[in-house]
Formats: structure tokens, C-alpha cells, sequence
């Protein structure tokens, strides 16, 4: 029986756990782009630099704040922050939209030349972020490390195997929690939500019924600025931030988008859960957890490692490959929002 | 239904005002004065070693100009076919280790055999089994998995004998041995293999999967050349690849070729690294004329007219009977090929095969403004483009040096925002690129050559 919970707890400490947060700040990061993708009809690939560059202004904020001697420990003086970076992304996201995104709306263009712009303005916030904070590892977390120590796990339950959660992980559950719940609340009640559930359903008679298209553009990107921003402190919470890794993040948003049903919000959550879950299960070793079940070197002394954890890119791209092969429209048959 | 920037909708003005054929010379010539002023000012050396890449990234702008203008297919992954193009270049040239395949060459052998049955027993479960409902999903997958365990054990011994034969100078199974020319065939079948999978399963979708899914193989590829030590030497990476040119210390040697360099009055090092280079150049220019030809043949003759029309309008195409997903597809593997050709070339100038040095914003991106701001739809244009951004990206820095060392001169020397700014010079290419594409985009989206109307 112990042994059985104490693979049970190697699980939830290295699969579970983990994959919850990782999962909230992919479901944050593809609802952005779903939101895009419903309203203005293309994918997005400066996506990642959008949340890079908010997180870089938390980050310097942050700095500033610590500076100043300000904290809200035990919690990360980041969040206190998290406005600067907020309307630092909606100001940038603005900004594009009037001089780059808006001269391909007047002009319809096809998906495929917004997608091409997209890259150019990702190669734009990216040399803008290298030039401002440079392309090092920055770690801003502080306050207190843990909710739960594994010793202190240990200590209470008498176990073999600890179950951490760290501080971030639990303000990422926790953040992402509220932040959905607030998205999903305005566009479902608010007017101006369902105005924009109306635009994405079908534009002629959106503008038919005296919508105003630019205001409905500008609110997708303002709320895409916020939850790019959130997403991405939350990720340099929990691990580090580097523009880098940022611009790697790509994949796995992309494929949780399109595995929910890309434009479907719903679906962008479910899908963030799904890449986040099956990447941490697949490069885990069960070595450990089979030793407790059916006892040590009974499958041979390998790792029982799926796939190495240098490959865990390809797990997004396998699940993306699944989706497109069985199901294109994705889980939740996307294209509404 | 894709539209393209070429399409007869965009009314777009024909920006030349003289003929455009004298345009075009003109906008050659110009970029022949570019190299020959880098021949006169800085040196012969470097003019050359410049246009031999430009030779090359022309031929991966004609790859990408086949996608794109032919078709209006975006591939984000020519990255990853060019570094296919290179692992050729490693397979084929480099002689063989016995002593690892001795060690594990039958169980690489037997897992990849058992990975091609395993492969071909999925599709053949999945076609048969439409009518089986949810177990059509569970035994496919069952098999594709049992077949990945049973290869892992197969090959995971193998490979960690493999790695194990004299790890800092082989560990990795070397090539055949064979001529590195014949690695630039090798090379395009490659990338048109990868290019066929991916194409197989994205085209006929949305035009954005197949960026993404493209985006996706193309790290993955890079991936698998850094970690899979076996196979490609991983991060060691693979040094001293044969040539299909003569080397410098022979020439050297050689007594006509020093009587040459004397009656020419250059020093003797100096002419032999320029004799080599001038090999390549004469190489290069042979595969970038032969795929200039086939590529203008291709799109004069009745298929680039109906490639065209598939281009401009899907729908009507699909209407008069043309299958406009074989088509990408054709489109999409041939033009991937071209990309894997001029990845091998590559890897033979540099003689060294390094999986780190393949970063998208060179080998994706780059290419793709070449495209973009040479003439999407004209090969002449893809060519200009390839030389002239290709000559810029290479001289970008030292001006951007120049550049931002004339603005702060003013600060004293260790100024922190005189110092940031020259540290960061070196990211200028990132943005130059982004807003070099937003510009020829929105002002000049037909690029310098236009395509003509035919």
C-alpha cells in the first residue's frame, strides 16, 4: 500500500503538479492567441514575442521595486508589478495594430500575408527585447520558494517520496483560475463580449447590427496583451526568463490551440492542458515508479523513458501531427468564440 | 482561397518606368559593382567567399520562390531541409567507422527496419479499419507504440556502442565514403522525403497549419542532429569533410600553380585560397544556372500556368478538375528538394557539418525576405534577392558597428549607454530584417523584379 502511494506521489510531484502550471500558462498563452485567430482571422506569430515583452517591463519594474525596498512577501513582488507589463503589451499591441495590422484589414488581405507580417513583427519585439534587456537567463522570482516543502511532506506523512509545490506553481494555478473565469464572464455577459462573439461568428452581420469593428480589433488586443503578459510572467515565475526559450514557446501554444479548435477558447484551455500533461508524462522516467509497483529491475535497468526531455518540443509537434491527421477542426470543433 | 501579393486583384503599379529587361540588367549590374567594389576595397578573398554564399542562398530563395511564388505555400521550416540537406553532405562523404559498425551497426540497422514495418503496419490497420469505430484509433495506436518500445530496445544498445567507438573523434557511424558532390543530390531527396510527410499531412488544411507544422519539423529536425549522436556527432559536430575541390597545401605544391601566382603577383597563400574559391564559385554557378533553368522551364510550360491558377484562385481551379492538394504537394516537396540541394552546397563549402550554427533567423527567415524583396513568383527576382540581402546581411554588422560607434562618440568611451548600445549592436540584424520585411511588404510587395504578366 505505501508503496503504491509513494508512486502515486512520485507522480503527482513530477507530473501532476508541474503539468498544472505549465498547463495554466500554455492555456493563457494559446487563449491569446485563439482570441486573435477568431477575431482577426490569423495565427499569430509574434505571439510569444508579445509575452516577452511584457514579461521583460515586469521584470524591470520588479528591479525597481526591489529597489525601492517594496515586497508583498511571501508572494512574488512580480505581481505587484504585473500592471507596468500589462499596459507596457496593450500599448505595443495597439501601436502595431494602427501602423502594421490595419493597412491589411482595409486591403483584406489573405491569412497568409498576415501571417507573414506577424513574422516580421516578431523578429521586430524580439530585437527591440534583445536590445533592451539583453538575451541572458534573468531569474526575478523572490518571496517565499515553496507552499510545501518535499521534506516537510516527508516529515507529515511518513512517505519515502516528497511532494513539493512551489510558490509560483500555486500562483500560476491560481492566477490562470481567475483570469479565465474573468475572460469567459465577459464574453458571455458583458455587451461589449458578445459584440465581439458576434464579429468572429460572422462579420457581415456583426457590422450589419451597427457594430464598430475597430473598437471590437482593439478590445481582441487588448485583451490578448493581458493574458500574453500574465502568461509569460507566470512562465519566468516558475522557471526563468530568457527571449529564447519565449520564442520556443511557440510550438506548444500553437498545437494547444489547434488541438482545443483554434478560435475556440474553451477548446485553448483544454488544448494547453492536454500539450502541457502529455509532455511531462511522455519524457518522465518511470523508472522509479515502476521499482515501487512491480518491483526494482523487473523491466530491465533502463529509464523507462519514453522520449528524452531534449525532445520535448516534438511532443507538441507529434500531438499536433495526431490532431491534424484525425481530427483538423481539433476537440472542440474551433472557429467560435 | 489563398490570395497572393501577385494575384491580377492586387492593383499594384508596375513600379519600372524603362523596359523591364534593361531594369533587371541594371539591378544585376549593380550588385556585380557591390562585389567587385568588396574585391577592390577589402579583398578579393572576401568578395569571393561572399558570393559563393550568395550563389548558395540564391538557390534556397528559388527553393522558397518555388513554395511561394509558384504556389503561395509558407514554409517556415527551410531551416530544417537545409540541415537535412547538410546531414547528406555527412552520410555520404565521410568515410565509414568500422569499428562502429561493427559495434552497432545491426541494431540501427534492425530498428529502423523495424520502424519503416511499423510505420507501414499503422497505415495499413488505419486505411482498413474505417468501419471499426473507436477501435480503429486503439489498435492503431497500439501497434505504433509496441513497435517504438520494441525499437528503443532494439537500438538504445546499439547506439550507446556507437557513441562509445573513440568518442572525441568518431563515435558516430561516419558516411559511405562516396564523392561529396554526389551528397547534394542525396541532400534534395532528403528534404523532399521530410517535405512529403509534412506536406501529406497539413496541405489541404488551413494555409496556417502547414507554417506551423512546418515551423514544428524543421526544430524538431535540428533537434535530432544535436542530440543523436550516432548519427550526425550531435553538438561535437562533424569536422574536415572531404572536397570536391582541390586543397590549398597541394596547390601550393604545385609547380604550374606557382609560376601562375607569380605571373599574376600575389602572394602564394593568399592565390591558392582564392583558387579555391573560384572552384566553388564555377560549381555553384553550374547548379544555380541548371536550377534557374528547370525552374523557368517548369514555370513556363502548361504546369506553372495551372500553378498559377491554383495560386490565384483555388476554388476555380478545383472547379475546372485540377487537384489543387496534389499539386501543393508537388510543389511543396520539389521546392524542399532545391532547399536540401543548397544545404548540402553549403555544408561542402564550410567542409564541417555544425548542428548548433542552424538558427531560423538565418536559414528560415533570411531566406524568406530574400524572396519577398527580390520578386515573389520571379526566379530572377528570387536570385537578386538571394545576392543582394545575402551581401547586406553580411556587411550589416560591420556598418551597424560603424553606425552606432558614430552616434555615441560624443559619450566617453565607457559610457554604460555607449557600451549597451555597441554590445547590442550585434541584435540590429534581428529588427533590420523584421522591418525590412514590414516595408518591401506594405510598400513594394512585388518585390525588385516583379512577376510578369504572361
Amino acid at each position: 500500500m505505501e508503496a503504491v502511494l509513494n508512486a502515486l506521489v512520485l507522480i503527482g510531484n513530477y507530473i501532476v503538479v508541474p503539468g498544472l502550471a505549465y498547463g495554466s500558462q500554455l492555456a493563457l498563452g494559446a487563449l491569446g492567441v485563439t482570441m486573435i485567430y477568431a477575431v482577426l482571422r490569423f495565427s499569430n506569430f509574434g505571439h510569444g514575442e508579445i509575452m516577452s515583452f511584457g514579461t521583460m517591463l515586469v521584470i524591470l519594474a520588479t528591479f525597481a521595486l526591489q529597489d525601492f525596498g517594496l515586497s508583498i512577501s511571501p508572494l512574488p513582488t512580480a505581481l505587484l508589478a504585473l500592471p507596468v507589463g500589462i499596459a507596457g503589451a496593450i500599448g505595443l499591441c495597439l501601436l502595431l495594430d494602427r501602423y502594421v495590422y490595419k493597412f491589411y484589414r482595409q486591403q483584406r488581405a489573405s491569412p497568409v500575408i498576415y501571417l507573414i507580417v506577424s513574422i516580421g513583427t516578431m523578429f521586430i519585439i524580439g530585437g527591440l527585447i534583445r536590445f533592451i534587456i539583453g538575451p541572458k537567463d534573468r531569474n526575478f522570482a523572490d518571496g517565499e520558494r515553496f507552499i510545501m516543502k518535499a521534506s516537510a511532506f516527508k516529515a507529515n506523512t511518513g512517505l519515502a517520496e516528497g511532494l513539493a509545490i512551489k510558490t509560483s506553481q500555486g500562483v500560476t494555478v491560481l492566477t490562470a483560475f481567475i483570469v479565465v473565469g474573468v475572460v469567459f464572464w465577459f464574453l458571455n455577459y458583458t455587451r461589449t463580449g458578445k459584440s465581439m462573439r458576434a464579429f468572429s461568428d460572422n462579420e457581415d452581420l456583426a457590422l450589419l447590427s451597427g457594430i464598430d469593428p475597430d473598437r471590437v480589433v482593439r478590445i481582441t488586443w487588448i485583451i490578448t496583451a493581458v493574458l500574453a503578459t500574465i502568461a509569460g510572467t507566470l512562465y519566468g515565475l516558475d522557471k526563468s526568463y530568457k527571449p529564447l526559450v519565449y520564442m520556443h514557446l511557440l510550438l506548444p501554444i500553437f498545437a494547444a490551440a489547434i488541438v482545443g479548435g483554434v478560435g475556440n477558447p474553451l477548446g485553448a484551455i483544454a488544448g494547453g492542458f492536454v500539450i502541457a500533461f502529455s509532455e511531462l508524462a511522455i519524457t518522465f522516467a518511470y523508472k522509479k515508479v515502476a521499482a515501487y509497483l512491480i518491483g526494482d529491475g523487473v523491466l530491465g535497468d533502463g529509464l523507462l523513458q519514453l522520449l528524452s526531455t531534449d525532445y520535448k518540443f516534438a511532443v507538441s509537434f507529434m500531438i499536433l501531427v495526431i490532431v491534424l491527421l484525425v481530427k483538423p477542426t481539433g476537440i472542440f470543433s474551433g472557429k467560435t468564440l | 482561397m489563398t490570395k497572393h501579393p501577385n494575384s491580377p486583384t492586387t492593383n499594384a503599379k508596375s513600379p519600372a518606368q524603362m523596359a523591364p529587361t534593361q531594369r533587371n540588367l541594371l539591378l544585376f549590374a549593380g550588385m556585380a559593382a557591390l562585389l567587385i567594389m568588396v574585391g577592390v576595397l577589402q579583398s578579393w578573398n572576401v568578395a569571393f567567399s561572399i558570393l559563393n554564399m550568395c550563389l548558395i542562398s540564391a538557390i534556397m530563395a528559388l527553393g522558397v520562390n518555388i513554395q511561394w511564388g509558384y504556389a503561395g505555400l509558407f514554409n517556415v521550416g527551410v531551416m530544417g531541409f537545409a540541415a537535412l540537406g547538410g546531414l547528406a553532405g555527412v552520410v555520404v562523404s565521410m568515410p565509414p567507422v568500422d569499428a562502429a559498425w561493427a559495434a552497432g551497426g545491426l541494431g540501427i540497422i534492425m530498428g529502423l527496419a523495424t520502424g519503416i514495418a511499423t510505420l507501414i503496419a499503422g497505415m495499413m490497420v488505419w486505411r482498413r479499419g474505417q468501419s471499426w469505430g473507436r477501435w480503429r484509433y486503439a489498435a492503431t495506436a497500439a501497434i505504433v507504440i509496441s513497435g517504438y518500445i520494441f525499437i528503443r530496445s532494439l537500438a538504445d544498445p546499439s547506439v550507446a556502442a556507437i557513441e562509445a567507438v573513440d568518442p572525441a573523434r568518431t563515435g558516430y557511424l561516419g558516411g559511405l565514403g562516396l564523392p561529396i558532390i554526389l551528397s547534394w543530390l542525396v541532400g534534395g531527396v532528403f528534404a523532399a522525403a521530410a517535405a512529403w510527410v509534412v506536406g501529406k499531412v497539413s496541405l489541404g488544411l488551413r494555409a496556417d497549419y502547414l507554417a506551423i507544422a512546418t515551423l514544428g519539423i524543421s526544430e524538431i529536425i535540428i533537434y535530432v542532429l544535436k542530440f543523436e549522436d550516432w548519427l550526425s556527432r550531435g553538438v561535437k559536430n562533424v569536422n574536415g569533410l572531404p572536397r570536391p575541390v582541390p586543397y590549398e597545401v597541394d596547390l601550393q605544391a604545385n609547380s604550374w600553380f606557382i609560376a601562375l601566382a607569380d605571373n599574376l603577383n600575389l602572394p602564394l597563400v593568399d592565390a591558392s585560397s582564392l583558387m579555391v574559391k573560384i572552384c566553388y564559385a564555377l560549381l555553384f554557378t553550374v547548379v544555380l544556372l541548371a536550377v534557374l533553368w528547370l525552374s523557368e522551364t517548369a514555370l513556363r510550360s502548361p504546369w506553372g500556368r495551372m500553378m498559377r491558377a491554383i495560386r490565384d484562385n483555388e476554388t476555380a481551379a478545383n472547379a475546372m478538375g485540377k487537384n489543387v492538394t496534389k499539386q501543393h504537394l508537388l510543389v511543396f516537396v520539389l521546392g524542399s528538394a532545391v532547399i536540401g540541394v543548397a544545404g548540402a552546397m553549403m555544408v561542402t563549402l564550410d567542409g564541417q557539418f555544425t548542428p548548433t550554427s542552424y538558427q531560423p533567423l538565418r536559414f528560415t527567415f533570411l531566406i524568406w525576405v530574400m524572396v519577398i524583396a527580390g520578386g515573389s513568383g520571379n526566379n530572377w527576382g528570387a536570385v537578386l534577392g538571394g545576392f543582394l540581402i545575402w551581401f547586406f546581411w553580411i556587411e550589416a554588422e560591420p556598418i551597424g558597428l560603424w553606425l552606432m560607434d558614430v552616434v555615441t562618440s560624443g559619450l566617453p568611451p565607457t559610457h554604460w549607454l555607449r557600451l549597451h548600445l555597441l554590445e547590442s549592436a550585434a541584435h540590429t540584424r534581428l529588427m533590420t530584417m523584421g522591418v525590412i520585411l514590414l516595408l518591401v511588404l506594405r510598400f513594394s510587395p512585388r518585390g525588385l523584379i516583379p512577376e510578369s504578366r504572361r
